[in-house]
């Protein structure tokens, strides 16, 4: 067995030059401190996310993007294609994970300062993956045309709608039309399989290629530490990881398999208590909370501008914490940070405590 | 009155009026000739009603005086162009009460005379057939076979009468839901006398049918349901000829629904039984006014037994009747099994929705044996179950092959899970030793 | 080195073993499916030359029991099966040219109309497609 595995590997060496990635991986060191355990969640977002384009491929064999079929395909996936109940199910919890895992990803950076210069770039690379994960979610979640996808689809987009000036283009774009309809089912399968997937594949290969670059950044003050090689030490801890993921998702599936929803039926009435997905609740219930009128301003405008903003001002953080640039600590912005979280969890946990506030 | 004003010019015959248009110097013959059409198509939507003095008076006076002038606006009568003369005489052109009140004015009617009054043009079958040739015109006659118009022959004015259901001035036709005579309203009129105690008292009768009736089936299904065609007082008893159906013809009454269950029951001893015995069909077993919801319970045996109003325990018909509820409630839970074993799977997780498909046939089956019961027969409760306990082992293998499939997916779950596991477990074992052959310098 | 030997070898079988457990599930999702496709709300209902006139056939449509019917006089018909009274399972009377509920003899006429009996309301009527010899029954929008 050695022999041939040895074969193997002295053919691909031939032709690929394997030794030399090797050898990359045996250079390339990865700090231990006692933060260095943050290190495993960017590694572990890379890992979902081949997850989802492997599920995702699978469940382009049988998903049918048309009103007519869709929620039917689903329901076939479901019942009828042998794992299918699994390969959907994946895809679907591991989608939420996956969202989960770049939000403390991204934090983990923020607290650690790890956008410091020189690795402003991958900070704000970062960022484009934050939005286009986070509308890989908004798009697939309307894929199986259920009910509770349908309004959210609606809600989502009339927000969207109420950005000055752009807002209703924008809307009008998703949408495919006035409304959500068969043509916006169909601009999200486009933006679902093709579009997000190429953008993601480009700023990912950006991101990662900055990170090998740049290798692992430090916590501030921190200069002499342990350090392990990445290939084969920090890889394997990296692959132990993943499996207890892994684990933890099958458990997930077969015990909580993702529902299949009732067919969404535009002339219905909206369903009491419809909101969108959990990592949206947060602005959703915001938006909800905010008073009609603030100086004579529509509320939900301003609250939507104070959260472009916010966001705007996210993204340039590198460029903005003086003190991380010179190597200080600057606890202004981690104080920030902190109440960002907060602010999003309450929110978040509000509006499933507490369905009825707000309009 | 800006009304009299009106109906003055109103008097002028049309043609002198063109006339003088036409001939005027000012104007062309054309702009003449479109004002005479422009009037002409106009006219006749703005013509006030004929000079009405009965309303003019009695809208100024007060109470009970002036309540029939109001009511009368929305009058069925008035939209097909009637009004107080018609029906009261009188001569509604003259404003002075004692020349309005002339030879033809026939004033209030005593009640006893109420009928006639009215039927002086609901029973004329030429007259009728000017406004509605569709409107039936036996009433009259039909209510003089009632018990209210018996009694009512006989002077007794406390009977109802044509205007204690339809109301008098404000009368609905009865398809608007307003009318006094439309189907959900019906119990309440004929609850305004039949639900008086102290009213019935003189005449025997009781007074708890309105509100028994108001307790079944048929009134959850008129007031909850909205199903206009459930039954009220006049669809077993009869409108105009209303009197009790004789206990021999419940049963017909009941079959103009019901005639399934009819035929079931005429199939069945029972019916030579019940009919030698004199005993109402229906009624026996289901009621009269509060007829409720049938369940598996007032079969024999059950909590709410029928069976026993008449036969005793140890009697063999009541042994037959003990043995079809036993067939029944046997298929019964064999279906809440089926079913249960169905959502248990789906709590697993597993789709199940096309044995659910399946298991509405056997709910179609459940229905259908429940009627049958009315042919007391057990083997033709037994044939259908055939047919019902084959679709219930369908069901219930597709059940046993769901929860296979939930244990599937566990077993998978965990030969999956534990590969993983042994692989963590068996790299750090692999870190373990390559820590230990690179040496130190290699950190952990 | 045995030692040496040994862990790669557990290794390798735990890496083998799960991979498999992976893959297993994998192939068998790739596998066609008896039932070839997704349902519909266009469904698939019989071969137009196989209902002979005055007859019927009971089918699925979606979820629930519909009747496609070919008249007397050639039409093709379509109905929900469900009875509009206690939800029973409707049939075809050939010989009245009727549809009757067997639960207590509700009748509907072939327009879906009640004509006798305790239902109280229509049965919902489908449209009816047909191409190529393939009858085809879908919900009107």
């Amino acid at each position: 067995m050695t022999k041939f595995l040895e074969r193997i590997g002295s053919y691909l060496e031939g032709r690929l030059r394997i030794s030399g990635l090797l050898e990359f991986g045996r250079k390339k060191k990865v700090p231990e401190h006692k933060h260095s355990f943050w290190y495993y969640f960017g590694g572990l977002c890379l890992f979902l996310f081949f997850i989802q384009v492997a599920t995702g491929i699978l469940l382009l064999l049988y998903y049918v993007p048309s009103i007519d079929t869709a929620h039917e395909s689903i329901r076939f996936i479901m019942s009828q294609v042998k794992f299918g109940w699994l390969i959907r199910s994946v895809h679907s919890w591991t989608a939420n994970i996956l969202i989960g895992t770049i939000f403390i990803h991204m934090f983990s950076a923020f607290f650690l300062k790890a956008y410091r210069p020189p690795r402003e770039l991958t900070w704000v690379s970062g960022f484009f993956l934050l939005l286009i994960f986070l509308a890989f979610g908004f798009s697939g979640y309307l894929l199986p045309w259920n009910e509770l996808a349908f309004f959210a689809t609606r809600v989502g987009t009339d927000i969207a709608g109420t950005i000055p000036l752009v807002g209703q283009t924008i809307k009008e774009f998703l949408l495919g039309g006035p409304e959500v309809s068969g043509a916006t089912l169909s601009r999200f399968f486009w933006l679902h399989v093709a579009v997000l997937p190429a953008l993601a594949l480009a700023f990912i290969g950006l991101h990662v290629l900055l990170v090998q670059l740049h290798g692992m950044s430090k916590p501030i003050g921190l200069r002499e530490t342990k350090e392990i090689s990445f290939y084969p030490y920090f890889f394997l801890k990296d692959a132990q990881v993943w499996m207890v993921v892994l684990a933890l998702i099958g458990i997930l599936c077969v015990f909580f398999p993702w529902e299949i929803g009732t067919k969404a039926d535009p002339f219905a009435p909206t369903p009491v208590g419809i909101k969108p997905e959990w990592y949206f609740t947060f602005v959703f219930t915001t938006l909800k909370i905010v008073p009609p009128h603030i100086l004579t301003i529509e509320g939900e405008v301003l609250a939507i501008l104070a959260f472009l903003l916010g966001a705007f001002l996210w993204m340039l953080v590198p460029f903005l914490d003086r003190r991380a640039s010179r190597d200080e600590k600057s606890p202004v912005l981690s104080v920030l940070g902190f109440i960002i979280i907060v602010y999003m969890v309450a929110m978040t946990l509000l509006t499933y405590l507490l369905p009825q506030v707000g309009r | 009155m800006s009304q009299r004003q009106i109906s003055r010019s109103s008097a002028v015959p049309l043609a002198t009026r063109a006339g003088r248009l036409r001939s005027t110097k000012t104007g062309s013959p054309l702009a003449s000739a479109l004002l005479f059409l422009a009037l002409v198509s106009i006219l006749p939507a703005s013509l006030p009603a004929q000079k009405n003095s009965c309303l003019d008076c009695h809208r100024e006076l007060e109470d009970k005086l002036r309540a029939p002038a109001e009511a009368m606006a929305g009058d069925i009568h008035g939209q097909f162009g009637l009004s107080c003369a018609d029906c009261h005489g009188g001569n509604p052109l003259e404003e002075d009460m004692e020349r309005a009140k002339d030879r033809s004015f026939k004033g209030v009617p005593p009640r006893t005379r109420i009928p006639e009054f009215c039927g002086a043009c609901h029973a004329d079958a030429a007259f009728m057939r000017r406004f509605n040739p569709n409107l039936r015109i036996d009433q009259l006659n039909l209510y003089w076979t009632s018990q209210h118009g018996q009694l009512l022959k006989k002077g007794d004015d406390k009977v109802a009468t044509c205007t204690d259901c339809h109301g008098v001035h404000g009368i609905h036709a009865a398809s608007f839901p307003k009318s006094w005579t439309f189907a959900w309203n019906i119990p309440q009129t004929c609850g305004r006398c039949h639900s008086d105690r102290d009213y019935m008292r003189p005449y025997g009768l009781p007074a708890d049918q309105v509100e028994e009736y108001k307790a079944s089936v048929h009134a959850q299904a008129l007031y909850e349901k909205k199903d206009l065609s459930a039954p009220v007082c006049n669809d077993c008893h009869g409108n105009h000829g209303a009197a009790p159906p004789e206990v021999s013809s419940v049963a017909f009454v009941c079959r103009q629904c019901h005639p399934s269950a009819g035929d079931l029951f005429s199939r069945s001893p029972h019916r030579a039984a019940f009919d030698g015995l004199g005993i109402s069909e229906c009624e026996a077993c289901h009621g009269n006014h509060r007829v409720l919801r049938p369940s598996d319970d007032m079969l024999a045996g059950g909590s709410q037994d029928v069976c026993l109003r008449c036969h005793d325990a140890e009697t063999n018909p009541y042994r037959v009747g003990k043995e079809i509820k036993r067939l029944v409630d046997a298929f019964v839970v064999s279906y809440e099994n089926a079913e249960a074993l169905l959502s248990a799977a789906e709590k697993k997780g597993v789709e199940v929705s096309p044995a659910k498909f399946k298991l509405q046939e056997a709910n179609t089956a459940i229905i259908h044996l429940r009627n049958l019961t009315h042919t007391l027969s057990i083997s033709e409760v037994e044939a259908k179950l055939k047919d019902g306990d084959m679709v219930l082992a369908e069901v219930k293998a597709s059940g046993q092959r769901a929860l296979e499939e939930a244990r599937f997916r566990r077993t998978g779950l965990i030969v999956a899970t534990v590969f993983l596991l042994l692989l963590a477990v068996a790299i750090s074992i692999k870190l373990r030793d390559l820590r230990r052959s690179s040496g130190p310098e290699e950190q952990t | 080195m045995n030692r040496r030997k040994w862990i790669n070898l557990f290794l390798g079988s735990s890496i083998l073993g799960t991979v498999s457990s992976f893959l297993y599930p994998v192939i068998r999702y790739l596998i066609p499916p008896r039932q070839a496709q997704a349902q519909a709300r266009r469904v698939f209902a019989a071969q137009a030359s196989e209902l002979a006139p005055n007859s019927a056939k009971l089918f699925r449509f979606g979820s629930a029991p519909a009747l496609l019917i070919r008249t007397a006089e050639g039409e093709l018909r379509a109905y929900s099966a469900i009875c509009t009274h206690l939800t029973c399972t409707v049939h075809y009377e050939e010989e009245t040219g009727t549809l009757l509920c067997p639960c207590h003899n509700g009748r509907f006429d072939l327009a879906g109309n009640v004509i006798s009996g305790p239902p109280p309301r229509p049965l919902e009527a489908y449209e009816v497609e047909v191409r190529a010899n393939e009858v085809f029954v879908f919900k009107k929008d």
